[in-house]
């Protein structure tokens, strides 16, 4: 089955809104002062279980409509946006590893489209 | 080493949570394309409802937060970097599963990309060339 390019793009806004999701979460997490109700009444950690929601309804919408060995794999694209901001938001620095593993990770997502588009 | 473990744990019912979801989100029918949800937004509480209403969905969503209450109590207090070689096998279990439980077929590109995608995600922790 040839996975159809809207479940792609699907993907891609998923990974991209999961991304934000990890910021808030991180965000609320560093607000806990312990307790259910301080967690309840964190909004950063609200916010970011919704931003998570809202990727996994993109997520639901895309592999609805294709394989997942070539929709799941992609969503590695989402450590692309987690690192960028990682370093914009917390000033988590660059490293070796974050580079060439982002790298590496781009060219096998290229791959596997490859594969895909020659059916 | 209770954190390795726990993480491989989380690894395997991750990609069992992924299959699940897989199940329900096929069977959730409707092809949706992202213009579909920029004309109606509605769409998305629609799929959202699918997480009470269809059990596949639901249970995947059920094995995703175990998977997560797992994996934060796995990563408190520690360096997530040492274990991205371990949640990397979420890839090879997912793939392993689709291929084996739905049949999916899978060409020399797809393997050689999701090895690629092991090994990139495995390195993301690295500090400097060992």
């Amino acid at each position: 089955m040839k996975t159809p390019m809207g479940a792609i793009v699907l993907i891609l806004i998923s990974s991209f809104v999961g991304s934000f999701g990890a910021v808030f979460l991180k965000l609320g997490a560093e607000r806990m002062s312990g307790g259910i109700l301080s967690m309840v009444k964190n909004y950063w950690l609200a916010l970011g279980i919704c931003l998570y929601l809202l990727s996994s309804v993109f997520f639901i919408m895309a592999v609805a409509q294709g394989d997942l060995t070539l929709l799941y794999p992609m969503v590695s694209l989402g450590y692309i946006w987690t690192l960028v901001w990682a370093r914009i938001f917390f000033k988590e620095p660059f490293t070796l590893g974050k580079v060439a593993g982002l790298a590496i990770i781009v060219v096998g997502v290229a791959l596997i489209n490859l594969g895909n588009a020659g059916g | 080493m209770r954190s390795f473990l726990l993480v491989f744990a989380c690894t395997v019912i991750g990609a069992l949570a992924q299959l699940f979801l897989k199940t329900g989100a096929s069977q959730m029918g409707a092809h949706v394309t992202l213009l579909d949800v920029v004309r109606s937004p509605s769409l998305i509480f629609r799929y959202a409802f699918g997480i009470i209403s269809n059990p596949s969905l639901f249970f995947g969503y059920a094995l995703y937060g175990v998977n997560t209450i797992l994996l934060a109590m796995a990563l408190k207090g520690r360096e997530l970097s040492k274990l991205y070689p371990i949640i990397a096998l979420t890839y090879v279990w997912v793939t392993l599963l689709s291929v084996f439980v739905l049949h999916e077929h899978i060409n020399f590109f797809r393997v050689v990309g999701i090895a690629a995608i092991v090994f990139g995600v495995s390195i993301l922790g690295l500090k400097r060339v060992p």
